[in-house]
């Protein structure tokens, strides 16, 4: 990448202006615009007489400022994934969905819980990618026979509470409500949802306030009975 | 001739920073011509038609992360990237100097 002489100054164009910058303050010129948000493209040529080398970065688009939104979303790894509609039962708040084909697919990203990769914790077949998750295989990097084992395992563990996560917070729930009226102690039912969800937590590395802003065990499961039913008319 | 992308990751950094910044500062000082975006999962999720401009046309070259994390995110958004003439380079495993190098190599 390297070459001749650089060109003295850079012409930024931007919304229909132009403005000029030294050449040496190029990188932190273009730092400063993807930092903000924005997309770029830098070319460089020769001017009409061709004797001054002309660099041009143009600002194509511009995105929401940084720190509005963190895009934190399931991207499905369609190479891998059977359809078994797995993501679609397990998610309660309506991120999934299915085409004309009764495809999977991811239909309300902004609908996600940001840094929650629960969904991806269920798919047998490592399918769902978080890009931005600190680890593999979630994060995009290769699926090992080690790594599906253990997704199996998990969806084997989740089979043995009772087949369903949802179900077994309501339980949970259930019984800790029922202990929390004989014993009337606020102090000790904070103490208990938090080791529950605390356990929850730490099975799908789902945020304590992803779980902690969950509704309500009927609610739960009236989403879940929803997206089950999604699910089950998707395979049919 | 082939294109170039960068993705800065801005909106999450995950990418290591030295990383990064040592990629663009070397692609900046080069008399290359390149793209470059703020985050490429920010632009799948808004299906950016910049994308598919992207997904067609000459071979290219992408900085960015997981190989399998970019195709699909191209994918999903309506712009699936060619089988040919795609190189897709890990700026979260790979230094610079090894980033760089594969850029300044003539193979797509």
């Amino acid at each position: 990448m390297s070459g001749g002489p650089m060109s003295a100054s850079i012409t930024i164009e931007q919304d229909g202006s132009t403005r000029l910058i030294d050449a040496a303050d190029r990188f932190a010129a273009v730092v400063a615009l993807l930092e903000k948000g924005s997309s770029l493209s830098r070319t460089i040529g020769l001017n009409g007489s061709e004797t001054q080398q002309v660099e041009i970065i143009r600002v194509e688009s511009r995105s929401a400022e940084r720190g509005e939104w963190k895009p934190w979303f399931p991207v499905i790894d369609y190479a891998r994934c059977t359809n078994c509609m797995q993501c679609l039962s397990f998610c309660l708040f309506g991120v999934y969905g299915v085409d004309a084909e009764k495809k999977i697919q991811v239909q309300n990203q902004d609908k996600c819980k940001t840094n929650c990769p629960a969904c991806s914790r269920v798919c047998p077949e490592a399918a769902i990618m978080f890009p931005k998750y600190k680890s593999g295989p979630i994060n995009g990097d290769t699926v090992s026979a080690d790594d599906l084992r253990r997704e199996k395992m998990k969806v084997d563990i989740s089979s043995l509470l009772g087949g369903d996560v949802f179900q077994m917070l309501r339980d949970r729930s259930q019984r800790a409500q029922s202990r929390f009226s004989k014993e009337r102690d606020a102090d000790k039912a904070l103490k208990e949802r938090q080791k529950c969800l605390a356990k929850l937590a730490e099975m799908g590395d789902i945020p304590p306030e992803v779980l902690m802003a969950l509704p309500s065990p009927e609610e739960i499961q009236r989403r879940a009975e929803e997206a089950a039913a999604k699910a089950q008319a998707a395979r049919s | 001739m082939t294109r170039i992308l960068y993705c800065h990751c801005t909106y999450a950094q995950v990418v290591p920073k030295a990383t990064k910044d040592a990629v663009l500062e070397k692609l900046c000082a080069s008399r290359v011509n390149f793209e470059a975006c703020a985050d490429l999962c920010e632009m799948s999720a808004r299906k950016d038609p910049a994308l598919k401009r992207l997904a067609q046309g000459n071979s290219i070259k992408i900085a960015a992360c997981y190989p399998r994390a970019v195709k699909w995110l191209f994918h999903a958004a309506g712009a699936p990237l060619p089988q040919d003439g795609v190189q897709i380079l890990n700026m979260r495993v790979d230094n610079a100097d090894t980033i760089c190098a594969t850029m300044e190599s003539d193979t797509p």
